[in-house]
């Protein structure tokens, strides 16, 4: 099935929603609102002409304080059909005073996201809703802020252990 | 039992007891059998029989409490630096560490960039020799080896400070 023929299934069903494609990259994306990524997924998931059982990626971007906006992008494949659909929502990032962005969880579709999802709230600070075990998974649950954002600063100690190279003189 | 008389002009060695213990000591140096990336691979291949560490009386142990010496083999997480210094800490002294590689040197290649990276495991525990590499080669940490051998060599462990200081109040109330 083409890219083309999975977007007319796509908008036949959600009529009322703007769904957007990008032709112009090496592989077509679907723009989709983010509030409406669970929605959307469980119909890939069930539609039997879709049938989407895997998802194979979520990639979370940040495009910094200046665009102020941060993306996920969801990597889906259909096993028996063999089809492939990248799926990407764009939404403002949020300044240190404001809670994580949230996004929809998609734990409850695919197993697999429950740790995809984690890492990227580890790193990026994206706010799952509906995540059934948000910690994070690669960092120490203590850790401060989310070290793949662009405006991301390491904190100056860890438990009494200087962060930076240059910080500190050294224990004897 | 062999009917040998015992002519009294057998092999005798004199020596003094600290030579002996320290010969003892280094002679038989029990690593504690983890890695932590990379260089542990390298430490791996040095145990394995090319290269044989246990012709030197070295061998892993699966547990702190009966390990000699630390080989802190691979980069240091700000994670991994508590379980580490706890791991030390459960190590019986005499207790040596060797550093191997450059992550646990002074971070490596993460030296500027790498957040999540201890700049070097002396930052958490006190560090005997440092082995450079990245990773070392078996022959480096045979080396590190050898040198920690030579520290142990000019130690003093028969006369610990506690001791001598006893022996010096002793001196004053019977003097």
């Amino acid at each position: 099935m083409t890219f083309q023929e999975i977007v007319e299934i796509i908008v036949s069903r959600f009529e009322h929603i703007k769904i957007d494609t990008d032709l112009k990259s090496p592989q077509p994306i679907l723009i989709v609102p983010v509030e409406e990524i669970a929605g959307i997924c469980q119909f890939l998931h069930e539609d039997d002409r879709l049938y989407f059982d895997y998802l194979a990626c979520i990639t979370a971007i940040d495009n910094g304080p200046g665009l102020a906006t941060m993306e996920v992008i969801y990597n889906l494949t259909s096993i028996p059909y063999g089809h492939d659909l990248m799926m990407k929502a764009m939404f403002p990032r949020n300044t240190p005073d404001q809670p994580l962005p949230p996004v929809p969880s998609v734990t409850h579709i695919w197993r697999t996201a429950d740790w995809h999802e984690r890492e990227a709230f580890d790193l990026m600070g994206i706010d799952f809703t509906g995540h059934p075990d948000q910690r994070r998974i690669l960092l120490p649950e203590d850790w401060e802020g989310h070290p793949l954002r662009k405006d991301y600063a390491a904190q100056n100690r860890y438990h009494g252990i200087y962060v930076k190279y240059e910080d500190g003189p050294k224990l004897d | 039992m062999s009917e040998r008389i015992k002519t009294g002009d057998g092999g005798i060695i004199l020596t003094n007891a600290e030579d002996l213990m320290n010969w003892a000591r280094l002679s038989s140096l029990w690593p504690m059998g983890f890695g932590l990336a990379c260089c542990a691979i390298e430490m791996m291949a040095t145990y394995a029989s090319h290269y044989d560490l246990e012709r030197f009386g070295i061998m892993p142990r699966p547990s702190p409490r009966q390990s000699d010496v630390m080989i802190v083999a691979g980069t240091v997480t700000f994670k991994m630096a508590d379980r580490i210094r706890r791991l030390y800490e459960q190590m019986p002294e005499p207790r040596y560490v060797i550093s191997m590689g450059s992550c646990s040197n002074c971070g490596g290649p993460y030296w500027e960039h790498g957040y999540h990276v201890v700049k070097g495991v002396d930052r958490i525990i006190p560090v005997d020799v440092y082995v450079p590499g990245c990773p070392p080669r078996p022959e480096a940490l045979i080396g590190g080896f050898m040198k920690l051998q030579e520290k142990i060599r000019g130690e003093h462990p028969l006369a610990p400070e506690l001791f001598l200081e006893m022996e010096e109040k002793k001196e004053l109330v019977n003097g």
